[in-house]
Formats: structure tokens, C-alpha cells, sequence
């Protein structure tokens, strides 16, 4: 029978094995050729945008790439979804209901009233822009407004 | 024999507990917000209840496992504490830290990171707080007599759960490269180095309990946490599939993560069979109930529940629905919650004096919070289903959808009662032993 050694030996072993590959599976989804996450299209704008959604917590309702909370709608391809609800006016939507200063509720839920400035309400969008931009390996499509259209008919 | 300095660990588990109470206050909140009543909005709007439900959840683990090891590292050792003022130093700090960040919740100071709120600069008294405790645990464990195979793990555990924390506070400008390594802190938490800690408590427990030779147990528990490295590292690779990293993520994490269960497999069929092993009869037979029911009921929630949405092909639509919920809640109870209550409720009574060992109220306690979690789990579980298919494969609006389901969260405040009945019966016993006595220590039975 396996002994406390072989035991210890095991867990030793296959720790550090599969450790290593980790950490070099992890550089190699981030060297140039394989990285997917868009991030020659990061502008000052979209990193202001991020400490917005950040700073404000906007992940303790919604999701984004699929992660945050189940409260509030997935964001990852908000634009587009908010152009085909209202017409090609995604943007300006997204821009009105942050610089709302009365919480915005379109089906009895609320959300919080944020009261943005203009500017704000724009980096939140680029922001937006550039996450709806990332390949996704197939989510977007699941989360997207076309694809719904897809499983509809 | 046993050492004065272990009262320290009848405090953390005083915060634990109520921090655990706070927790719930908030669960209620989100709720009741669910199904239309988010009267709160104003002060506690449902982003701030979730940020407390989580950050409380995290934080009333932390000092159950830190009282545990206050617990368990002098016995173990076979000597005092080194320094048992420091402890309840670090005692109180921890309590400021876990005050501050959330009462900051309600006032916009936080970062918007899924389990990672507490912002930068509290992240550094976190860090201070942790290095204090893990000094003093780590220096008596080296002073001591002995160091078991039970003790090492179960430091080990802590103090890579320390220095995991550490990438979850790099900063990045891309939201993918901070998931990325956020998941370096919650997956490796919950599916690696916790895993650690819950593994060294559990063998600690079983051989208290079932008089079990060390030398079988401790075997065991490094054939376990081997499992769970083998599989948990690699398996952070679920969290990789869709938020816009490279495709070999979801042959490597699929695979991986699929493994994962088998430690939780092999931790449920060790408890079990140690116990039918067991030549032992100890009183505590409470104590018996939570440790078998952690080891059974995370093979549930972690083991199986996880299993169902971790290959690609099912994560790709139930990925951030109620599914998730689902298993989170079953999964972060059985395994962590209830190792917890275990340990409570198998030091109280030596720490104290008072045998209330398998009281009415005890069992009830057990039965009610463990009836009404499955119950919970069951409410999330359908609405999560509902919302995947309704959502995400007939493509129906989200709000649309949720009105759908809302009455699975009339159910689920339903359960959450019973479950909360549970609970508060546990604290009421908690409170029925007293406080800790030196006389107690030295009388207590092994
Ligand atoms: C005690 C152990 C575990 C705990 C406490 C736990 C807890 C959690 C939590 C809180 C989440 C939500 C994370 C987030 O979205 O921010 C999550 C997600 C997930 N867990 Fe676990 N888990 C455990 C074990 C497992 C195991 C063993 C598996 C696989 C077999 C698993 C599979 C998953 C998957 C696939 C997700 C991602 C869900 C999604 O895409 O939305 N978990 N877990
Ligand atoms: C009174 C009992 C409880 C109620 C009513 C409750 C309710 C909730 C609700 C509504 C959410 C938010 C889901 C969303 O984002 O929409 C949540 C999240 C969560 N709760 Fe609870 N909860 C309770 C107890 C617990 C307990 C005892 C635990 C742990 C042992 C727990 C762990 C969690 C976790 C880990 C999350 C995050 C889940 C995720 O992101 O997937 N909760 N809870
Ligand atoms: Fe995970």
C-alpha cells in the first residue's frame, strides 16, 4: 500500500508540475500572437472608463464578460443591443441613463442614479466599445443581440 | 493536556459568528430587492448588500480558520501560544478592518472586483493583520515539540492563502488582465489553498474524534490535498474560457477543473471511512455531525454542482447566471461554513467547560441550516436553469426574464428562514456554553 512518504512525494510532485505549467501557459496566452484581450485598443478614455465601472461598482449588479452579479443585464455587448432596442441610439441611451440624476428603472428594478458629467458618460461608452471588441471565444455571440436573432427564427 | 492560550480562539469564533449573522441581514436584503420590495435603495442599494453579503462571508471564514488554528496549533506543537496578547491584538484589528471596509461599502469607498472590494489601501492593512497572525502561528509551530503532518498542512494552507492575495492587488488598465489575475486570488482560494486549511481542520477533527491512527489519517490528507493542487491549479482555467484569453484555456481548464471533484470525492469517502473506522466513541457527537456533513455536503455543492456547468460547452450559457449562484452557495457552505461550525463545535465545549454535547437544540441547528440551504440551493438552481434557457437560447430579454423567475426568490427567502432558524439556534448554544475558563482547559478530555 502507498506509504506517507509516497503520499507526501505526490502532493509535492504534482503541485509544483502542474504549477509550472500554469505560469507558463499564463505567458504564453499573453505573448504576442495568441493575446486576444484587445489590449492594443486600450485609449486614455477607455482606462478612465474602467476606474468609473470600478470605482463605482457597477459589477455588484451587472455582469461583464459573463462576471459580476445577476441583478442587472450583461453589459459585454450593450451597445449593440441598445441600438437594436432603440433605433441606432445605443449610446446616447447608455449616456442618458448614467447622467440621469433620477434612477433609471424600466422594469420596476432600480439602478442607482449616478449623475455623471457628459465626459464621464462618454468614457463609460468607450469603455463599453472596447470590451465589445474583445474575442470572446464565442460568448459574445451567446450575449449578443444577433445571435438571439439567430436562435429566435 | 491542553494549553491556556487556546481561549484566544473562542473570540474569533465569537466575531465569526456575528459577523456571519450580519451576512445574512444582507442576503435578506438582495432578496427581497429581487422580488420587488428594494425599499432600502437609498442606503443599501443592491450593489453595496451584495459587496457586505460577500465581503462578510470572506471575512467571517477568515477568523473561523484563524481561531481554528489558534485551536489546533498549540495542541499540535504541544506548547503555548508565543505570544497570546499579539493574538488578541490581531484579534481586533481585524475586526477594525472588516468594520471599516464595510461601512465604506456604503459610501462608494470600494473597488468594483468581484470578492475584491475591499479597496488598495485597507488591501495593505489586510496584509499587515494576516502577517501578524501568520508570525505568531508559524513561530509557535516551529518552537514546538512536534510538527505534525496536520499542523504543517493547515499553515501551509494560511500562508499561501496570504500570499495569494498578493496578484489580486496588481494593478491593470485591461479588464481582462485584471480578471485574469483576480481569479489568481478567488479560484486559488476556494478550489486550492482553503482546501488545505478545511483538509488539516478535518483530519484534526477526525482523529480527535474517531481515535483514528494519525499515521492512516495524515496519509490520507496528502493524498487529498495532492488531488486537489493536481487539479485546482490548472482548473483556474474555467474562469479563462470567455472573458477574452487565448482557446487553450478551454481544453486545459476543461479538463482540469473536470478532475477537480475527485479531492472533494476523496475528502467525503475519508471522513466517512474513518468514522466507520473509528474504535473511538467520543461524546461530542455534534462535533461528528458537522465534520461528516462538511465533508459530504461540499462533495455536493463543490464537487457535483461544480461539475455540472465547468466543461466549455455548459459554461458557455450558464456562465454568470443563477447557476453560479447556485453552486456558490452550496458549494462556499459545505465546505467552508461547515468545517467552521465543526470546529466550533467541537472546541466550545473543552474551551469552556459546558458539555452540551447533541442537545435538542444542537441537532436542531444542524438539520434546519442544512434543510434549508439545499432548499435554497434548489430555488437558485431552477431559476438559473429557467434564466439559461430562457435567456440564453431562446434569447429573451433579460428583465423579461427575471420577471419569469421571480417567484423561485419568493421560495428562496422561504428556505433562507428555515436556514437562518438554523443558525441562530447554533449562536444561541454558542452562547449557552459561556465564556472560556483556564479550570475548563485543564480538565477538558481529549
Ligand atoms: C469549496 C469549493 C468551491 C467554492 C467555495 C466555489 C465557489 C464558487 C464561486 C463563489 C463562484 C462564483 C465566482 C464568480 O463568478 O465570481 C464559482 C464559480 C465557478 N465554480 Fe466553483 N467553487 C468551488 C469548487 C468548484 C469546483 C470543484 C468546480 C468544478 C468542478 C467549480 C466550478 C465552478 C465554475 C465552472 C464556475 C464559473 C461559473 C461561471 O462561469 O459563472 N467550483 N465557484
Ligand atoms: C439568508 C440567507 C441568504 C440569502 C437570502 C442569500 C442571498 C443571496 C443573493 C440574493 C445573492 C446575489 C445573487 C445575485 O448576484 O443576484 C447572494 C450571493 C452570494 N451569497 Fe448568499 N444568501 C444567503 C446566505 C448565504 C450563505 C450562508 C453563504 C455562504 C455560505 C452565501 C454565499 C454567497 C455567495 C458566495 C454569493 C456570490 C454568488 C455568485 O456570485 O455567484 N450566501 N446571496
Ligand atoms: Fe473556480
Amino acid at each position: 500500500m502507498l506509504s506517507k512518504k509516497q503520499a507526501r512525494a505526490f502532493f509535492l510532485g504534482g503541485t509544483l508540475v502542474t504549477f509550472l505549467i500554469f505560469i507558463g501557459l499564463t505567458i504564453y496566452s499573453f505573448s504576442k500572437g495568441n493575446d486576444q484581450s484587445n489590449h492594443e485598443n486600450i485609449t486614455e478614455s477607455v482606462v478612465r472608463g474602467k476606474k468609473i465601472w470600478e470605482s463605482n461598482n457597477c459589477m455588484g449588479c451587472h455582469t461583464l464578460l459573463g462576471e459580476g452579479a445577476y441583478y442587472a443585464p450583461e453589459l459585454t455587448k450593450v451597445i449593440d443591443r441598445l441600438n437594436m432596442k432603440y433605433n441606432g441610439q445605443g449610446e446616447e441611451v447608455i449616456k442618458s441613463i448614467l447622467m440621469s440624476p433620477v434612477p433609471w428603472q424600466p422594469n420596476g428594478r432600480k439602478m442607482v442614479a449616478y449623475e455623471m458629467t457628459e465626459q464621464e458618460a462618454e468614457d463609460v461608452v468607450e469603455f463599453f466599445r472596447w470590451i465589445g471588441e474583445i474575442d470572446l471565444n464565442g460568448f459574445d455571440r451567446i450575449v449578443s443581440p444577433l445571435a438571439k436573432e439567430d436562435n429566435n427564427n | 493536556m491542553k494549553y491556556k492560550s487556546q481561549k484566544v480562539a473562542y473570540w474569533f469564533f465569537a466575531l465569526s459568528m456575528l459577523l456571519l449573522v450580519l451576512q445574512l441581514v444582507y442576503g435578506f436584503v438582495m432578496g427581497f430587492a429581487r422580488i420587488g420590495f428594494d425599499n432600502l435603495h437609498e442606503f443599501v442599494p443592491f450593489n453595496t448588500a451584495r459587496a457586505v453579503h460577500t465581503n462578510l462571508l470572506v471575512v467571517w471564514l477568515l477568523s473561523g480558520f484563524m481561531g481554528a488554528a489558534y485551536y489546533i496549533i498549540p495542541e499540535e506543537a504541544q506548547r503555548e501560544l508565543v505570544n497570546v496578547k499579539l493574538a488578541y491584538v490581531q484579534l481586533i484589528s481585524l475586526a477594525v478592518v472588516g468594520v471599516v471596509a464595510v461601512v465604506g461599502f456604503h459610501f462608494n469607498y470600494w473597488e468594483g472586483r468581484k470578492f475584491l472590494e475591499i479597496p488598495r489601501p485597507l488591501d495593505f492593512l489586510v496584509v499587515i493583520n494576516v502577517l501578524l497572525f501568520l508570525g505568531l502561528i508559524l513561530v509557535t509551530l516551529f518552537k514546538g515539540k512536534r510538527r505534525t503532518t496536520t499542523a504543517l498542512v493547515l499553515s501551509m494552507g494560511l500562508l499561501f492563502a496570504a500570499l495569494l492575495y498578493l496578484p489580486g492587488m496588481l494593478p491593470f488598465d485591461s479588464q481582462v488582465m485584471d480578471s485574469f489575475f483576480r481569479w489568481w486570488v478567488v479560484h486559488l482560494w476556494v478550489e486550492g489553498v482553503w482546501e488545505l486549511i478545511m483538509g488539516g481542520i478535518l483530519s484534526f477533527l477526525l482523529i480527535k474524534l474517531t481515535g483514528v491512527d494519525r499515521e492512516v489519517i495524515e496519509k490520507w490528507l496528502y493524498v487529498i490535498v495532492g488531488l486537489t493542487f493536481l487539479s485546482g491549479v490548472l482548473g483556474t482555467g474555467h474562469h479563462y474560457y470567455y472573458i477574452g484569453v487565448n482557446k487553450i484555456w478551454l481544453i486545459v481548464g476543461g479538463i482540469f477543473s473536470a478532475l477537480e471533484p475527485l479531492a472533494f470525492l476523496a475528502m467525503a469517502l475519508f471522513a466517512v471511512n474513518m468514522y466507520r473506522k473509528g474504535e473511538k466513541k467520543h461524546p461530542n457527537k455534534l462535533a461528528l455531525y458537522w465534520t461528516l456533513g462538511a465533508a459530504i455536503v461540499s462533495f455536493v455543492g463543490a464537487g457535483l454542482l461544480g461539475f455540472a456547468h465547468t466543461l466549455p460547452q455548459t459554461n458557455l450559457y450558464t456562465h454568470g447566471t443563477l447557476v453560479t449562484a447556485m453552486h456558490a452557495h452550496l458549494a462556499f457552505w459545505g465546505a467552508y461554513g461547515m468545517i467552521v461550525l465543526a470546529i466550533i463545535s467541537y472546541s466550545l465545549p473543552n474551551m469552556t467547560g459546558r458539555k452540551l454535547y447533541l442537545t435538542p437544540r444542537g441537532r436542531a441547528a444542524f438539520w434546519l441550516s442544512n434543510i434549508g440551504m439545499i432548499g435554497m440551493t434548489v430555488a437558485f438552481g431552477v431559476a438559473g436553469v429557467a434564466q439559461v434557457y430562457l435567456e440564453r437560447k431562446f434569447g429573451m430579454d433579460f428583465m423579461l426574464v427575471q420577471k419569469e423567475i421571480s417567484i423561485h426568490f419568493v421560495v428562496l427567502i422561504i428556505c433562507a428562514s428555515v436556514f437562518t432558524t438554523g443558525i441562530i439556534m447554533y449562536i444561541i448554544e454558542f452562547y449557552k456554553h459561556g465564556r472560556p475558563t483556564d479550570e475548563a482547559m485543564e480538565v477538558s478530555i481529549q
